[in-house]
């Protein structure tokens, strides 16, 4: 084996935390990570949120972001030690034998300068191409990237481009240099599922053909999968797993990594119509206020009590709004809306108590869903209050028993949300939303903030309080994993039409049109070689593109 | 509260220190306010701690009754102003649309008169009394509030938490003083510091025009008009009124500092 391009022993990061009501204090993130990765070898590192592994990532640009310091170890990229290297020879790696790609292309370029002169900035601020080389060689990435009219795509602004394209551009950036190693940071996770696919494919192949090597971070198994030749599992700033990637997908030793692997194993069967249906959205066509053109045309649902139809589609599909309508918050131009056997007025001015009461919402933030000024004890406790007049110890019962429901105990009555984790606060806005004794909650996006074994939990949650309480969800997602695990009825919205509508297995089952086939087939799936496979096979442009 | 910097400690102490003389002047004053007891523009002395007036009265006393009146005045009025400044910006924010519209244009034709000349206009046509005076004061100034609370509250009627409320039928005042005002309140305390100062300005300047606190009602801007005279001959009596509006301003100020810095630190957001 030739010498590692970079060789990590013993990374530690530390941290200030500056917790509310208490003195700010260091606290270890990373406690001690070793790894060595080859030229032209990918590593993929895998954790959820807080894990390390971005700041693991970044360590190997000898950089801290926000206050993270490296406080010990060694981190060797081409045969030096880097966090012992002075600052002048840190700047010649930085953006030159070491790029990176971040989340979001969208916030890291400057919207006031062209492509071009940001792809090739990097390459000839370290002297390894003159413009007019950096140039041609900007335009080979874009044409091997699959970027439309390699040529001319340099001369346009961040905003004159897809997000898909954008990111494929921060990949052209961050290979411009000829670097040895790119740090990928989520490169795909901000984007649709059917976008995320080709990217995928664009820096997989980018990534061989220039032989350089990789740290792909990402928090999606399946996605890492089909693009590193090794997988460190990390959780809590240690390592779990280290190992091939097949060995960590179809053998994997440790207890958490089995469980990464196997998440969305919810064994849900799916119900079928009964009578009468608790929602049902006739022809509705509805667009913003000031704009000429229709996001939603025509559509048409049903939804009956106690089961849940997901709405899914991509970005612009028009599902959000179809959420908006059916809450009044957006008055539709066409069409009506009847729940529970009447008709509901088109805006919220017009509803009842009940229809409001009935029909409640979770957000995709719980963050923002919660005012941080309220404790858990008024943000439950105000529906109750509202709707049914309960006050004091009645009210703080029923508040314990709600929280007792969300399998969170009433310890958590006096807490602010800044105190819960992102789970315990998605809890609480459906313990809010339950108090009302709804009909219908509609749930937008309520996992997608979440890491994966959050996510199951509450999902988990939801479907046994649909048993206990006999809700009907209305469920919005573009995750069509979650919509496997839930679903009774699904509803594929495609730029703001019904494309596909019906149960559940005739939904996923074939024959398929265009794009539900092609939503479908782009659904990561946990198996080497599934990536080239799809390519292969598909019919349609991604609507992203 | 433990850890307060030094600046806040200075502030906080000073502004104790005139709103307890204020608060206690008759107790602490050595003459009474209108009395005359010596010679024109004495110089101080153990008699007289800060000397005599342009027509002999202890300066000193003069100088703890105005400040009674002064500060009384600024945050009367201060408080008149953000109440009604911040209850009509986030009404304007909560409702949007056409009341928005209406009270912002409104408040933009009000605030491109310039507001002393305004208020010279108003009071040289009204009855010159405190109350009057609190009155166009607070009202003028509540124009700087309504657009800062205007402001604050757009960026919070447009969280979720708020659209939560507004579908669970919740009523205006509920969305406004629940959910909105404890969210906007950092902001707001930190600015009603810098507005009283601009209210002890205000308020001094127009007493030192003639159109606000009528003597011998004593008050600091009028009692620099009235020993201005003085400064030709060296006497420093239009001084020390000076010198106690930039103290006491520059001692709020840094308590509003310190507030504002406490509460929208980035580490903890509006937190």
């Amino acid at each position: 084996m030739t010498d590692p391009l970079v060789k990590v022993r013993g990374l530690k990061i530390g941290a200030t935390v500056y917790p509310p009501g208490e003195k700010p204090h260091p606290i270890e993130i990373v406690h001690g990570v070793d790894f060595d990765l080859a030229p032209g070898q990918v590593l993929g590192l895998i954790g959820e949120s807080g894990a390390g592994k971005s700041t693991i990532g970044l360590a190997t640009m000898a950089y801290g972001r926000g206050g993270v310091e490296l406080t010990g170890g060694e981190v060797w990229v081409n045969g030096r030690d880097i966090l012992q290297s002075d600052i002048r020879d840190v700047r010649r790696l930085r953006g030159g034998e070491v790029t990176y790609v971040s989340q979001s292309a969208a916030a890291s370029f400057n919207p006031a300068k062209k492509i071009m002169e940001q792809v090739t900035e990097a390459a000839i601020f370290h002297n390894k191409f003159t413009r007019s080389e950096a140039e041609a060689r900007a335009v080979e990435l874009f044409r091997k990237l699959g970027l439309p009219d390699p040529e001319n795509i340099g001369n346009r602004y961040p905003h004159q481009v897809s997000g898909g394209q954008l990111q494929r551009c921060m990949t052209a950036l961050a290979l411009c240099p000829e670097p040895d190693l790119v740090v990928f940071d989520e490169p795909t996770t901000a984007l649709d599922v059917t976008t995320q696919i080709d990217v995928l494919a664009a820096i997989k192949e980018a990534i061989r053909d220039t032989g350089v090597a990789a740290l792909y971070i990402t928090h999606d198994l399946a996605v890492v999968a089909q693009v590193s030749d090794h997988i460190m599992v990390l959780r809590h700033g240690d390592m779990v797993e280290y190992g091939d990637t097949d060995q960590i997908i179809n053998t994997p030793q440790e207890d958490y990594t089995k469980a990464l692997v196997s998440v969305r194993s919810i064994d849900h069967k799916e119900k079928q119509p009964t009578d009468d249906p608790v929602l049902s959205v006739r022809n509705i066509t509805a667009r913003y206020k000031g704009t000429k053109f229709d996001v939603l045309h025509d559509v048409t649902v049903d939804l009956y009590p106690g089961q849940t139809l997901a709405v899914v589609g991509e970005s612009g599909s028009g599902k959000s709004t179809l959420a908006r309508v059916i809450t009044g918050l957006l008055p539709p131009r066409d069409g009506q809306i009847e729940f529970a056997g009447r008709i509901l007025s088109p805006d919220l001015a017009g509803r009842s108590r009940d229809d409001l009461r009935e029909l409640q919402m979770i957000y995709q933030m719980a963050d923002v869903a919660m005012n941080p000024r309220q404790t858990v004890g008024t943000i439950i406790g105000r529906p109750l209050e509202f709707y049914f007049g309960l006050r004091g110890a009645e009210k703080r019962k029923r508040i314990a028993e709600l929280l007792e429901a969300i399998e969170m105990g009433d310890g958590f009555i006096d807490r602010y949300p800044a105190e819960l984790s992102g789970g315990q606060k998605q809890r609480v806005c459906i313990a809010r939303s339950l108090a009302a004794k709804p009909k219908l909650i509609i749930c937008d996006e309520v996992t997608s903030a979440l890491d994966p074994l959050v996510a199951d939990g509450i999902l988990k949650l939801l479907l046994d309080l649909q048993k206990i309480e006999d809700v009907a969800y209305l469920f919005i997602t573009h995750d069509l994993a979650t919509v496997r695990a839930i679903a009774d009825s699904i509803s594929v919205m495609y730029q703001g039409k019904v494309q596909r509508y019906g149960s559940k297995t005739e939904v996923l089952s074939p024959p398929f049109d265009d794009y539900t086939d092609l939503l479908l087939s782009s659904v990561p799936e946990m198996k080497l070689g599934w990536l080239e496979e799809v390519i292969a096979h598909r019919k349609m442009e991604s609507a992203g593109n | 509260m433990k850890n307060i910097p030094i600046s806040a400690l200075i502030g906080l102490f000073f502004t104790g220190l005139y709103l307890l003389m204020a608060l206690l002047a008759p107790l602490i004053a050595p003459y009474g306010m209108a009395e005359v007891v010596g010679d024109v523009w004495e110089p101080s002395s153990s008699e007289y701690l800060l000397g005599t007036d342009n027509i002999g009265r202890d300066l000193l006393s003069r100088m703890i009754y105005g400040g009674r009146t002064t500060i009384f005045i600024a945050i009367v009025a201060t408080i008149l102003s953000f109440v009604t400044g911040s209850v009509l910006g986030f009404l304007a924010a909560v409702l949007g649309g056409w009341a928005d519209q209406a009270l912002s244009r409104f408040v933009d034709l009000v605030m491109s008169i310039p507001s002393l000349i305004f208020a010279l206009v108003v009071l040289s046509v009204m009855p010159v009394t405190v109350p009057v005076l609190i009155l166009v004061m607070g009202l003028l100034d509540a124009t700087r509030v309504f657009r800062l609370a205007r402001a604050v509250a757009v960026d919070i009627t447009v969280m979720d938490y708020v659209e939560a409320a507004r579908l669970r039928g919740e009523k205006l005042i509920w969305i406004i003083f629940r959910e909105i005002l404890p969210n906007a309140l950092s902001p707001l305390v930190a600015e009603m510091g810098l507005r009283f100062i601009f209210m002890v300005l205000f308020v001094s300047t127009l007493s030192f025009l003639g159109l606000g606190v009528q003597p011998p009602q004593a008050d600091w801007g009028g009692i620099v008009k009235e020993n201005k005279e003085g400064i030709v001959y060296g006497i420093p009596a239009a001084l020390i009124p000076a010198f106690a509006i930039a103290t006491l301003a520059i001692s709020v100020n840094l308590v509003a500092d310190w507030i504002l810095n406490r509460t929208t630190s980035l580490k903890g957001g509006r937190g």
